[in-house]
């Protein structure tokens, strides 16, 4: 008997050692069964090009995609065509002023009909439309139109020389809408369109069955994806909401979840979990930037909506004095010990990421509380009425600091408004659901373009390696406004004449050098200008359950960017 | 029971005797209530907890919004029984949060936070609940109105109606009395005018009942204004539901209150609850369990105390039961 059992024990294993060696991620679509993803922040809506938050770029990744997009590394990839075009292979002219996109033939979207260039063309007059309050206008800037010489070919034509031609239709922010479907969406009636913004046809691996918005997303494997055995999962459940540290305990303690986005815990929180021993983080360091957005316009709840945080200026966050001395007064060391441990770095620039183009004028990594002071002091900025907050002309310099909740940015706004206070500006707290802040609703109160606050705490990035589109969001008139049912990417509503010159400058460079020497300049301007006071370089961290093979976290684009690759591994299939 | 009742008898018997000194029937009513040990346990929790964080904060000198980095992560002073190498201070005997917070100075601070929401939402709640019972009960013409606007008030979601609110009133009223105060409002008014609809039935019905007796008959009869009918005949007789349900309401607004700091909602995040200091430490519940033990225990046993209370109240204040 215990021979008996001991023999089959051993044939066991070597079966079970087998099935792990034959285990080559390789095989029929679908062969994984099930995969579940967790993004804390829920998806609200499927169409990135009405919406700015990360949550919903992420989550359309997996239907709609780019021509081309930036792996792992950063390196640019071709995705729906066959070469990425450059001056070199023919495909970008010679004057730098169109670029030429051969789409690979046989993709199909995922209802079974060929993906043509007309799609592409399509998407570009969508978020164009001026009554369509695109979020992602800035991708098209410069774009005079999009020809079609064929049902393979695009070409995009630029109103000037473009030497960074890979704005439209590259990377998760610029992704291919199905023209048959969202033909009847254009302008205006975009947002009305709730069935194609809540499961958008795509050529992506996945396929939307169910979509509960702020809740969960229920998809299958993509019949039609163009690629044979992939993907290797039959369905997905992308479930949003919660927070961070319940969805990182669901992958990492519990094993319930494969894969949990962007967790902004405690250091120690995410080691803690770690030793859950269900699931791995993964770090990786893009130009994700935690930053203080300074209001430039007058937030007053006195005023209209149609003046508040759109014409008029700061009573006094304008002042070079006060905002300077507001970042001198932060111990950014310290935030990034509290935070982040290895998943962050102190910065004091808007773009720390690539390299090239993070700018070295600023030092900014000793707190000089007393260096405040005196700045506060010398600007005529005094507390008259003795009770610890300055007064400019009159009034109390008291601000409404405003975040997501989260308890990383709890703590860090506690700490921030201790050492204000000891400056003598008193903050007031004030944190909103992240679902709300990011979701840009135009008829709440509480989005971050709103932006009803004095300073405001986030982080942003962009996709690419490439910042001209994001140093974009500087430009005067890309503020949100009631005109714009709030759109746009200037939050600070920042505005200057010189800042402007120089983008148009970069926007007309060709050469590399110049180009990261001229974003090193419109960084420094934005810093030293007082858009915002940046805090900590942020690497992301997310986790994946050690079960789950293929995921290679990506900091350029949309971490879902290759979940046509994912797989089960080992025998825990 | 029956010798208070022969006692009463003998006493009768002997007119001789000096007249029996007046007793106040709010004392009958302590003494049965103290022989509820329950009641009588909650009501001293319940002054202890008060008096804790009402005058704790004289004593226990700690500002507790003070940040103090060096030392985080403090445990409290008992750890050390059987930890002697934990981080412990004979200056912060609950420990400090992991920004280096006086967890006690913050226990102290939420109570009150979370006590005076309790107590002003309950005695609004009360205050609306009576009037519209009473109402409704003594004047049958407005009897239909008002029970249908009280199924209408019932079937409104709180959690919702809290959110709608915030958005609507929070600039004004943040404008008008500060952003503390002005949450304060809103919430004590959010809870307040969300929970009066139980009271407001329960009154309603004694008061039909009591309409119809005999004592409420002769009072008409000699032509009491209805004014006076309600202070003088109504009210009083109603008081003992009243009293109960006040007590449960107590319990309810702590518990929402707790529940609204719990997700975010409510006071903004320097301003302590109890129900937000629980919500900060969920993140490290494992290596820190008494972050979360202190103020769940103390929202759990304020909200058990208060109920007992309210089971001694009730008791006390029948007089079948108290048997007089």
């Amino acid at each position: 008997m215990n021979l008996k059992t001991a023999l089959m024990g051993a044939v066991a294993t070597v079966a079970l050692g087998q099935m792990a060696y034959a285990d080559a991620h390789e095989g029929d679509r679908g062969r994984d069964g099930e995969v579940k993803v967790i993004y804390w922040q829920a998806p609200s809506i499927l169409n990135p090009f009405l919406s700015g938050g990360t949550k919903d770029i992420e989550a359309a990744s997996l239907m709609i995609e780019p021509l081309a997009r930036y792996d792992s590394s950063g390196a640019l990839t071709p995705w729906l065509v066959e070469e990425v075009p450059t001056v070199a292979n023919g495909g970008v002219s010679e004057d730098l002023t169109s670029i030429t996109w051969k789409i690979t033939s046989g993709i199909l979207w995922s209802d079974g009909t060929p993906f043509t260039s007309a799609d592409v063309k399509f998407t570009y007059e969508y978020c164009t439309d001026p009554e369509s309050g695109c979020a992602q206008l800035t991708k098209f800037e410069g774009v005079t139109s999009v020809e079609t010489p064929d049902d393979l070919t695009v070409v995009v034509n630029f109103d000037g020389p473009t030497p960074f031609p890979y704005g439209p239709f590259v990377g998760g922010e610029s992704p291919i809408l199905q023209a048959a479907q969202f033909a009847d969406c254009m302008g205006a009636k975009a947002p009305e369109c709730t069935d194609e913004n809540f499961g958008p046809i795509g050529t992506g691996p996945f396929v939307v069955t169910d979509f509960r918005t702020n809740d969960v997303i229920q998809l299958v494997a993509n019949e039609n994806y163009r690629e044979a055995g992939k993907p290797a999962f039959a369905s997905m459940t992308f479930k949003g909401g919660g927070d961070a540290t319940a969805a990182g305990r669901s992958v990492m303690e519990t094993g319930e979840f494969d894969y949990a986005w962007n967790l902004q815990l405690a250091p120690d929180v995410i080691a803690s979990m770690e030793a859950g021993g269900m699931g791995t983080p993964v770090a990786g360091f893009g130009p994700l930037m935690e930053r203080i957005m300074l209001n430039q316009t007058n937030p007053d709840p006195s005023l209209s909506d149609e003046e508040r945080s759109v014409i008029r200026p700061h009573p006094f966050l304008g002042d070079p004095a006060v905002y300077k001395a507001m970042s001198m007064a932060i111990d950014r060391p310290l935030l990034v010990e509290v935070g982040y441990g290895q998943a962050g770095k102190v910065t004091c620039n808007w773009i720390p990421a690539p390299e090239a183009v993070n700018s070295d004028t600023f030092t900014c990594d000793t707190q000089d509380i007393a260096g405040a002071n005196a700045m506060l002091d010398a600007a005529g900025y005094m507390d008259t009425d003795g009770d610890g907050v300055r007064e400019a002309n009159g009034v109390p310099m008291q601000i409404l600091y405003q975040t997501s909740t989260n308890a990383v940015r709890q703590d860090f706004q506690a700490l921030i408004k201790e050492w204000w206070s000891e400056i003598g500006i008193e903050a007031e707290l004030r944190n909103i659901d992240a679902s709300v802040f990011f979701g840009g609703d135009p008829g709440s109160p509480d989005t971050f373009q709103k932006f009803y606050a004095d300073v405001e705490m986030y982080a942003n990035t962009f996709n690419g390696t490439d910042p001209q589109a994001y140093l974009g969001n500087g430009l005067c008139d890309n503020a949100p406004s009631p005109a714009t049912q709030w759109q746009g990417e200037n939050i600070s509503r920042f505005c200057s004449e010189e800042y402007d010159a120089l983008y148009a400058q970069l926007t007309t460079t060709a050469d590399a050098d110049e180009r990261a020497a001229i974003s090193r300049q419109l960084n420094d301007i934005m810093v030293e200008e007082g858009g915002m006071i940046p805090l900590v370089h942020r690497g992301r961290l997310s986790a994946h359950a050690t079960s789950l093979g293929g995921v290679d976290l990506n900091v350029w684009d949309s971490e879902l960017w290759n979940a046509a690759d994912w797989y089960r591994t080992g025998d825990n299939r | 029971m029956t010798d208070l009742g022969i006692q009463a008898k003998a006493d009768d018997l002997k007119p001789e005797q000096a007249p029996v000194k007046d007793r106040n029937q709010w004392w009958d009513v302590w003494d049965q209530f103290r022989s509820h040990k329950g009641a009588m346990a909650g009501l001293i929790f319940l002054t202890f907890i008060t008096l804790f964080c009402a005058f704790g904060p004289m004593v226990w000198d700690v500002d507790p919004g003070k940040l103090d980095i060096r030392n985080k992560d403090v445990r409290p002073i008992y750890v050390a029984i059987w930890d002697v190498d934990a981080k412990t201070s004979w200056a912060r005997p609950m420990g400090t949060d992991h920004l280096g917070r006086d967890i006690m100075a913050n226990i102290m601070q939420g109570g009150r936070i979370s006590l005076a929401v309790g107590w002003t939402a309950m005695v609004l709640a009360i205050l609306i609940g009576t009037l519209v019972g009473v109402l409704s009960g003594y004047f049958k013409r407005l009897d239909w109105g008002l029970m249908r606007f009280t199924d209408l008030v019932l079937s409104l979601p709180i959690l919702p109606l809290l959110l709608v609110m915030m958005l609507l009133f929070r600039d004004p009223l943040r404008a008008a009395f500060g952003p503390e105060t002005g949450i304060f409002m809103l919430i004590v008014a959010g809870i307040g005018i969300t929970s009066w609809m139980q009271t407001a039935r329960i009154v309603r019905g004694d008061v039909m009942a009591l309409k119809e007796r005999e004592f409420v008959l002769a009072a008409r009869s000699i032509g009491t204004p209805p004014r006076r009918m309600i202070t003088r005949h109504i009210l009083p007789n109603v008081l003992s539901p009243i009293m109960v349900s006040a007590t449960l309401g107590l319990a309810t607004a702590i518990i929402t209150e707790s529940a609204l700091s719990f997700l975010g909602l409510g006071f903004p995040s320097d301003f302590p609850t109890w129900g937000k200091i629980l919500f900060d430490s969920v993140d490290r519940m494992t290596a820190f369990p008494e972050r979360v033990l202190w103020p769940g225990l103390a929202i759990s046993l304020t909200v058990l105390a208060v109920n007992y209370i309210g089971d001694g109240l009730r008791d006390a204040l029948d007089p079948r039961i108290r048997g007089l």
